[in-house]
């Protein structure tokens, strides 16, 4: 079948391959030009761009700095790139001791790398959980030490880029798991159950993540006995992964009302019980439904990972906003603020086109 | 009303179901009103009955779809309760082809065949899919057995329907209008693997309006209407001479 396919595209294409030469002025004609209102839209829209960006290029590309000091940058009127190599390991690791930066840096390749591994579904199987949990304490004890003759760093002294990654893997992986199980409970049959997955999710839902967080920060001490200090960043992951949760609840809700009261029913006249049931037939149909907006909950979910800088802590953005704030430096966050909107950009980029090649993978 | 005095001869251990007295409301809707019935083992019984009557239910009954109000309803010698272990183990044994297939569409058709032997009769992967493709083959759709349900045609989707059925190794089948959503030319390939099954001997309770499939097949055809079975009889009597005069007008409306 899909050879086949194949060859019917290729025909095509080799049919219709002549009739695009015919023209770029054609095209324009059809597809620029066709009509007042869209020749008046084209024109403006190509005067937008000849005004911004020849300037962008220039400043950017043409006139810029990319390795000099910053007096050299004031005199110049191009783009300084230079505050980011000089402030990168700041703007990375934040306050991460300098001599030991290796660690995390390793530790980030080491997460980057399992996730590239574990992109193709032929790599799916008992034992890729193994290694992503063995992968996962050794990030721990890379970021942590006091093992194996590795300094220990406190948890406060952690920030940047690791801390935003950190945030948003245990923020995803956590919660869409959670998330699921809302739903599974909202549908529940048992009222108790139904009742507080109903309430978990609409309270939550209520609020936005920032004041959750400052609840985090603020309220949750209070509850904790004298003495016992729950680690910010982890209240800081809880209330991310709560929060999550309850958006993932609601999406998948609408994957599983999407499923026919037939599947369920021919699941069970086969004799599954609940769990097999949900498990083999329900839950991967709904799922794959809904991976268009679950992938869309965790993108914002990554980018919300920024909030944290309200309860102090230092994550990629932070840093980048606090290198700013080094006097011979000042003044070039334009700069430095598109850096780390370029690296926001490749994490969420990658997701929404590994969902999209996902969905296509997963399509029967 | 039960079958029990033309079948005085058999004893009690070849009944297989009995329902007794079987109530069932849908809210204010009294759909099953006073339902009783023994079957016997290697026994085929044809429902018929006008749209609404509660055929569906009553045979959905039979394996917990439905959950019944008042009566008994005993499934090879086990009572259906509200008791979750014994429902599995009555469904393990009952299989069920519904009208619109209902076979799972993220699987191939040899998964769809090999999950209920794997997952709930625990049977080793391979001997699964053996015994898939040994009911593939004889549902004459082996060659298909790596595509998705999506790909096949009404026809074909029954039939894997009903050998998803049957790898359970069930003693009884349950089906409802198994052919009605079929084009017509589709419905014999289905009747065919039906009339076989009956010929090995398997217990089958049919709700169908397929007249020709009745006469050659059942021991005995049920008319209901209105929650109640009106009338019970050999296939013979039952279509050459109705006893009720509401079997006679559903008979003449669906004879045309
Ligand atoms: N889940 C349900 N909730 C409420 N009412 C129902 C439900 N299922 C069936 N009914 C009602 O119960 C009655 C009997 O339904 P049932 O499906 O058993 O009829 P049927 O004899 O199978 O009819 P058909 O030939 O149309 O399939 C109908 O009036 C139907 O509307
Ligand atoms: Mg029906």
């Amino acid at each position: 079948m899909a050879k086949s396919g194949k060859n019917n595209i290729i025909q095509a294409e080799g049919l219709k391959a002549p009739v695009i030469r015919i023209g770029l002025l054609q095209w324009a004609k059809t597809n620029l030009f066709n009509g007042v209102l869209n020749s008046i839209l084209t024109i403006v829209t190509l005067f937008l761009l000849y005004k911004v960006v020849p300037p962008f290029v220039r400043w950017a590309f043409i006139d810029s700095l990319w390795f000099s000091s910053a007096e050299q940058c004031r005199a110049g009127s191009g783009a300084c790139w230079s505050i980011i190599p000089a402030n990168i390991r700041f703007i990375i690791f934040g306050f991460y001791p300098h001599e030991l930066h290796w660690r995390p840096l390793v530790a980030m390749i080491m997460l980057v790398g399992l996730l590239f591994y574990s992109k193709n579904r032929d790599h799916w199987s008992p034992s890729l959980g193994y290694i992503w949990i063995a992968g996962l304490l050794t990030m721990g004890i890379l970021m942590r030490g006091g093992l194996f003759g590795l300094a220990p760093v406190e948890s406060d002294k952690w920030g940047g880029l690791p801390l935003t990654l950190m945030l948003s893997f245990f923020g995803m992986f956590a919660a869409y798991p959670l998330g699921v199980l809302l739903a599974l409970g909202r549908r529940s049959k048992m009222p108790a159950v139904k009742t507080i997955c109903i309430l978990y999710i609409e309270l939550i839902r209520g609020v936005p993540l920032i004041s959750l967080l400052f609840m985090s920060a603020v309220l949750f001490p209070l509850f904790f006995p004298e003495g016992l200090t729950v680690n910010k960043i982890i209240r800081a992951q809880a209330a991310i992964i709560l929060f999550t949760a309850a958006y993932i609840a609601e999406v998948v809700r609408g994957g599983l009302q999407a499923i026919t009261k037939g599947q369920y029913e021919a699941a069970e006249s086969l004799g599954l019980n609940y769990v097999q049931k949900m498990r083999l037939i329900v839950l991967p149909q709904a799922l794959k439904i809904v991976i268009p907006p679950t992938v869309g909950i965790l993108i914002s979910a990554f980018k919300d990972t920024s909030l944290v800088v309200i309860i102090a802590l230092y994550d990629v953005l932070k840093t980048t906003k606090s290198a700013l704030a080094n006097p011979s430096w000042m003044g070039f966050s334009p700069e430095a603020y598109l850096f780390v909107a370029l690296i926001y950009f490749v994490c969420c980029f990658s997701m929404s086109n590994y969902s999209r090649r996902l969905e296509k993978e997963l399509h029967t | 009303m039960t079958g029990e005095t033309c079948k005085t001869s058999r004893s009690s251990e070849d009944k297989i179901i009995e329902i007794d007295c079987l109530h069932k409301w849908f809210g204010d809707l009294h759909v099953l009103n006073g339902i009783s019935l023994t079957v016997f083992r290697g026994e085929r019984i044809v429902i018929c009955g006008p749209s609404g009557s509660g055929k569906s239910t009553l045979i959905r009954c039979i394996n917990r779809l439905e959950e019944h109000q008042k009566g008994r309803i005993m499934v090879d010698g086990i009572e259906l309760t509200g008791n979750l272990k014994n429902i599995e183990k009555i469904r393990e044994e009952v299989g069920m082809v519904f009208q619109h297939f209902n076979l799972f569409p993220h699987l191939t058709i040899l998964e769809n065949l090999a999950l209920g032997p794997i997952w709930v009769r625990k049977v080793p992967k391979k001997e699964a899919e053996e015994t898939a493709m040994y009911y593939l083959e004889k549902v004459h759709i082996a060659e298909q057995a790596k595509k998705h349900p999506g790909q096949l045609s009404g026809g074909q989707q029954q039939r894997v329907a009903i050998a998803r059925s049957l790898c359970m190794k069930p003693k009884i089948m349950l089906f409802d209008e198994p052919t009605s959503a079929l084009d017509p030319e589709m419905v014999k390939e289905v009747l065919d693997v039906m009339i076989n099954l009956a010929e090995e001997g398997m217990t089958m309770i049919v709700v169908s309006h397929e007249m020709g499939f009745a006469k050659s097949v059942a021991h005995r055809v049920l008319f209901m209407d209105f929650g109640q079975i009106v009338e019970e009889n050999t296939p013979q009597v039952f279509f050459d001479c109705p006893q009720h005069d509401r079997t006679k007008l559903f008979l003449s409306q669906i004879l045309h």
